[in-house]
Parts: C-alpha cells; sequence; structure tokens
C-alpha cells in the first residue's frame, strides 16, 4: 500500500454570513511536501489554512488527515459544525501551527510554552517533554532564551520559538500563516532559515507566504489563490516561470 | 494604653466576625462573578438575559435596602418552604437565617455583580491570538479556560478585584444593622452606654483602615505576580 497521504483537502468552501471566501479549494499532500499558499490579501489563502486545523468550520467540503476524515454535523440553525470535538482536538494536536503574531503564551517562559501542548494534550511524561523542548530549542538557535518571557525577546526570537513549539508536537503536517509578516525586515532572514531547514529535513508543510523567493526556492508544490479560487497549481518551476494564468503574471509582476 | 472599658475582647470577637463575614463575602462574590462573567459572554440567549437582569438589579437598589430584604424577607420564604415541606411531605426542614448569614448572601450577591462586571471586561481583554493558539494546540475547552484565560484575564481583572475587596470590607459594617454583632455594634453600643462615642468609634476606624491598607499592600504584590513576563510601558 502507498504510504498514506499526511492531508487531503476536498473542495473547500466557506462563506461568512453572505460572503464566499473558499469557492471550492482542494489539495493533496505527500509526505515531505511543502505547498506554498500565494495571492493577494484577500485571495482566501489564510482562511483555507484556518480551515485546515477547524479554527474555521469549512462551509462544505471534506478534510482528511492521515486517512481519518473529519466528521460534521449540523446544529439547530443549520450551520456545519464538527461532530465529534474530541476528534477535532486529536486532529489538531497532528497538525500545529505557527501563527503570523506568534502567539506564544505571554504568562509562561518560553520552555513552559513548549512543554504546555506535549504533557496536556499529547500525555508525554514531563521530563520527556523537556528534553525535546531543549533540543527543538538547539535546533532553532534560542536555547539559551528558554527562561525567557515571550515579552522580553525580539519578533524574530518570538517566532522561532513559536516553531520550536509546534515540532514539539512532532505534527504530521505544519501549517504556518504568513510567518514573516509580522517581522521587521532584518529579522525574516533567521526565521526563512529555520523554516528552510525544516524543509529539507522532509517535514510536511503548508506555508502562506508572500516570501516568493520562499516559495520558489523551497516549495515542492505552489498554490495561487484568486478570489476564493486555485487560479494557478503546480511545481514553482511552472506556476512562477510558466504560468497559465493572466492573474498570475500580473501578481508576479512588481515581484520580479 | 487605651482603656476599653472592659469591652476590649468583645470588641475583638466582633474584629474577627468582621473579617470571616469579609471573606466569606468575597469567595461568593467571585464565585458569582465568575459565573456571572461567563454568562454574559457565553452565546445563550437565556444566560445572558438571566445575567443582566441579576447585575441590573443589584446596581440598581441600595445595600441597606437589599440587606433588609434578604434578612427579613429570607426567614418569610424559609418559613413558608417549612410548613409546605411539612405538610405536603412531612419533611422536616427548618433553617433560622442568622445575621451573619443574610450578611454573607446579601454583601456576596451584591458584590457578585460587581464581580461580574470586572471579570466580564478582564475576559475581553485577553488577546484572542492567546486562545486562537490554544485551540490550534488541541487543548478541550476547559484545559484553556484553566491554563491559559484565567491566568491571562487575571492580570486584567486584579485592579478591579482590589477595588471592590476595599469597599466590600467597608460594607460589613452595614450588617451590625440587622443585628450581628461585629466589631461596628459592639462599638455602638459600648459608645452609647460609657458615652464616649470618639473613644470606641476610632479605634474601630483604625481597624478598618489597617485592614484596608494591608490588603492594598498584598494586591500590589499580587499584581506583580500576575504581571510576570509582561513588560511594563512607562
Amino acid at each position: 500500500m502507498a504510504e498514506q497521504a499526511p492531508l487531503i483537502c476536498r473542495d473547500i468552501h466557506k462563506t461568512f454570513d453572505q460572503l464566499e471566501v473558499l469557492k471550492g479549494i482542494s489539495l493533496e499532500t505527500r509526505k515531505g511536501d511543502v505547498v506554498s499558499l500565494i495571492g493577494s490579501s484577500g485571495s482566501g489563502k489564510s482562511t483555507f489554512l484556518r480551515c485546515i486545523n477547524m479554527l474555521e468550520t469549512p462551509t462544505s467540503g471534506d478534510i482528511i488527515v492521515h486517512g481519518d476524515p473529519i466528521r460534521f454535523t449540523k446544529n439547530r440553525k443549520g450551520e456545519r459544525i464538527p461532530a465529534d470535538n474530541k476528534q477535532v482536538e486529536l486532529i489538531r494536536a497532528k497538525l500545529s501551527m505557527v501563527f503570523q503574531s506568534f502567539n506564544l503564551w505571554s504568562h509562561m517562559t518560553v520552555l513552559e510554552n513548549i512543554i504546555e501542548a506535549p504533557i496536556n494534550v499529547l500525555k508525554v511524561p514531563k521530563k520527556e517533554a523537556i528534553e525535546r523542548a531543549e533540543a527543538y530549542l538547539n535546533k532553532v538557535g534560542i536555547y539559551e532564551r528558554k527562561d525567557y518571557y515571550p515579552a522580553q525577546m525580539s519578533g524574530g526570537q518570538q517566532q522561532r520559538a513559536a516553531i520550536a513549539r509546534a515540532l514539539a508536537m512532532e505534527p504530521e503536517v505544519m501549517l504556518f500563516d504568513e510567518p514573516t509578516s509580522a517581522l521587521d525586515p532584518e529579522l525574516v532572514g533567521e526565521v526563512l532559515k529555520v523554516m528552510q531547514s525544516l524543509a529539507e529535513e522532509g517535514r510536511t508543510m503548508i506555508v502562506v507566504t508572500h516570501e516568493m523567493a520562499f516559495a520558489r526556492d523551497v516549495s515542492t508544490q505552489v498554490l495561487f489563490l484568486h478570489q476564493g479560487v486555485i487560479e494557478e497549481q503546480g511545481t514553482p518551476d511552472k506556476v512562477f516561470d510558466n504560468p497559465d494564468s493572466e492573474r498570475m503574471k500580473q501578481f508576479l509582476a512588481p515581484n520580479f | 494604653m487605651l482603656d476599653l472599658k472592659g469591652y476590649g475582647p468583645a470588641l475583638m470577637e466582633g474584629a474577627v466576625v468582621t473579617i470571616e463575614l469579609a471573606f466569606l463575602s468575597l469567595a461568593l462574590a467571585v464565585a458569582l462573578g465568575l459565573i456571572g462573567a461567563s454568562a454574559k459572554l457565553s452565546n445563550s440567549r437565556a444566560a445572558k438575559g438571566a445575567a443582566t437582569t441579576y447585575t441590573t438589579l443589584i446596581r440598581g437598589v441600595p445595600d441597606l435596602v437589599m440587606m433588609l430584604l434578604f434578612y427579613y424577607g429570607g426567614q418569610v420564604v424559609v418559613n413558608m418552604l417549612s410548613d409546605y415541606l411539612w405538610d405536603a411531605y412531612e419533611i422536616d426542614f427548618f433553617f433560622q437565617f442568622d445575621p451573619f448569614i443574610s450578611g454573607v448572601i446579601t454583601i456576596g450577591l451584591i458584590f457578585g455583580a460587581y464581580m461580574t462586571e470586572t471579570f466580564r471586561g478582564a475576559f475581553l481583554a485577553v488577546e484572542s491570538g492567546q486562545i486562537e493558539a490554544a485551540r490550534a494546540y488541541g487543548f478541550t475547552r476547559w484545559h484553556t479556560f484553566r491554563r491559559i484565560m484565567i491566568p491571562q484575564m487575571l492580570r486584567h481583572a486584579l485592579p478591579g478585584i482590589g477595588n471592590n475587596w476595599q469597599v466590600l470590607l467597608k460594607t460589613t459594617a452595614l450588617v451590625s444593622i440587622i443585628g450581628l454583632t461585629d466589631m461596628v455594634r459592639v462599638a455602638e453600643e459600648a459608645a452609647k452606654a460609657e458615652r464616649m462615642p470618639f473613644h470606641f468609634f476610632i479605634p474601630v476606624a483604625f481597624v478598618y483602615l489597617t485592614l484596608t491598607a494591608g490588603s492594598e499592600l498584598f494586591i500590589k504584590w499580587l499584581n506583580k505576580r500576575a504581571n510576570v513576563g509582561v513588560v511594563q510601558e512607562s
């Protein structure tokens, strides 16, 4: 049997009130894929990412994480809601997310931030969780900051701590929601470097980004979203050098 | 040395009653405040309505009126319930509403309403990203509430809790009106009997002042602890 796909999304739609933000997005990943989601603001790329781990509930469509499809039901108003919150929690634990504004828990030290979910959600023994956390802190290069509070660090360090927090879950897929957009320009490089090394290790990643160089050099798949649909999809070479879509050409024009 | 004309021990006992009353009322007020704030922030219309009715009612009625209502009215309700239970089921149930219990219930209810507003504001002040991160990492609702919401909310709530506590402590003096022998009541009796108001009320005022000043220091210390990890903007 072929290896189970870490994540499959089929025909995801999302409507907010009357506004249809996603109009049928599908995505299939293989292990080790790095998928870049690009597009202008309002194209729906962040919403799509948030649908994957159910921070937004898709109005229709399937999400299958490592062969396990998320089950849905309807509430009294007829809105679609997850059928089993426990299942959603388990699936979220397999899809760790890195946020644009880091969202490290501000009342905890870096180390406490990293061990919180492994201990309480994955039930890893504390000692092991700490060892794991220290290893990942080393990897992202901020081991010596482990007892700092988030507010005492630079944005780049905070985002690297957030990446260590995501790694400590040993997730199937890592979701990055514009991880460098809130950073000062001189701090973007240190975060991208960490992400590139993760990609090289063969971690499955889905990255919403405005960093075209990253999308081009690091991804295995690029999705260009425009007004809630996939306008262009394929390998970076195809999407960047030989796009079919007129919009993709326009989108790239100011970048290169 | 201050000569309390033999009322010293009674005044001491009264002070202990005051402190017990204050702490029990605070516990009730905090519990009611958390429930009220959760209700106000919930999606349930019934819960929201109930909590809003509660805070509106309490905030619009004078403390003293409410206390008299609970003390005298509460006993009437208990008596009626007692009669009914005996007549209908032969269950022997009785409960004496003493001034202390009435005081705790009334003060707890009054300050529960103020705490509801304090906690509501504090919960709203927690950044949504903090909660979202908890959800994204598979936390249950309860775990998110306990480990993320409560500690972060407390930072915002502590100043308000401190203010409410100071006012609550002083409100306990009202319970002497319905006959609780707290230190105010003892002082009043002593002052009347000895015709020496300054001699007895000034020490009482001083005890309150000591309690509030001590609380202020304690709250400052708590604030400092709760705000660990926050860069203070000066």
